[in-house]
């Protein structure tokens, strides 16, 4: 009898673990890609600046308002600007940033193929 | 003829880079947020800093109306450098200063505003910095210039003189 309470019990808390650590994970999650603006590179999850635990209260607010992780970014870059994101997205600022390591590659892939691949 | 284009195409293009780069090294390494973008404010409730009633953030900004809006602190120190030009703004009674109490405790605040005074015509608590988040704020002091419900300008850290007279001149 004893036993079975306590398996019920376990699998009462079971799901509610689960539950709360996923929310703990996505939390974790935003507040990483996050860069605490008053702080020197350091993102929103390192840091216990004052700012920063606002911020993760504001973070929390909105998982529970049901935001998904993507809308809770457009929220802070609103509010603060892109450079609050530490992985920016494609726009006409930052698309240097993007397109320049894959056009590197590819002309170091272009001089490679021509000066040991076709000389053979 | 061939062996020529390569070397030559491989120095142009090192040769953007290196433009690229070499305008980089004079940008501003330092952030400096935007403080001139107009943006609606921003919607909170909140509690009011005297009688602790709650306040939706609609019934405080009034059209036709310049605010000063304050974000401060009894433990800040920069804040108790610029009260005494708040108390001077108040007097000259052409903008309403709303103050918002950042992450403080009620008994020292109150000390604070009898020691030097109480510039604001309304204060409201944000006990765990999330209104001042919702404004865009990165901590205390600051101020954001607000009318038709909208933010006009921001100004991060303590006011001075020269961005009090700054202020005189906006809302002429």
């Amino acid at each position: 009898m004893k036993f079975f309470k306590f398996f019920l019990i376990v699998i009462i808390l079971f799901p509610l673990i689960i539950v709360n650590a996923e929310e703990n994970d996505k939390r974790n999650k935003i507040t990483k890609n996050l860069r605490c603006l008053i702080c020197q590179g350091q993102s929103v999850y390192d840091s216990d600046s004052e700012f920063a635990n606002s911020l993760k209260i504001v973070v929390d607010k909105k998982l529970k308002e049901g935001l998904s992780e993507d809308q809770i970014y457009e929220y802070f870059k609103i509010k603060y600007g892109e450079w609050i994101l530490y992985d920016p997205g494609l726009n006409k600022n930052t698309y240097i940033l993007w397109l320049l390591p894959i056009l590197i590659f590819l002309i170091g892939g272009a001089i490679i193929y021509k000066s040991f691949i076709v000389k053979k | 003829m061939k062996n020529k284009i390569l070397p030559f195409s491989v120095i142009i293009i090192f040769g953007i880079i290196f433009v690229f780069f070499y305008k980089g090294l004079e940008d501003s390494k330092i952030y400096t947020p935007d403080v001139n973008t107009t943006k609606e404010i921003p919607v909170f409730n909140t509690k009011e800093f005297f009688s602790g009633e709650n306040v939706k953030s609609s019934s405080i900004f009034e059209l036709d109306k310049v605010y000063l809006l304050n974000i401060w602190s009894s433990w800040c120190v920069p804040c108790r450098q610029e009260h005494p030009l708040l108390t001077k703004l108040n007097l000259e009674n052409k903008v309403n200063i709303i103050g918002i109490n950042y992450k403080d405790n009620l008994k020292n605040a109150e000390n604070f505003l009898k020691e030097l005074g109480n510039p604001y015509k309304e204060i409201f608590i944000d006990l765990d910095g999330t209104i001042s988040i919702e404004w865009g704020a990165y901590g205390v002091p600051e101020s954001f210039l607000i009318y038709n419900n909208k933010i006009i300008k921001k100004y991060i850290g303590p006011l001075n003189q020269e961005l009090v007279d700054e202020i005189n001149l906006l809302i002429k």
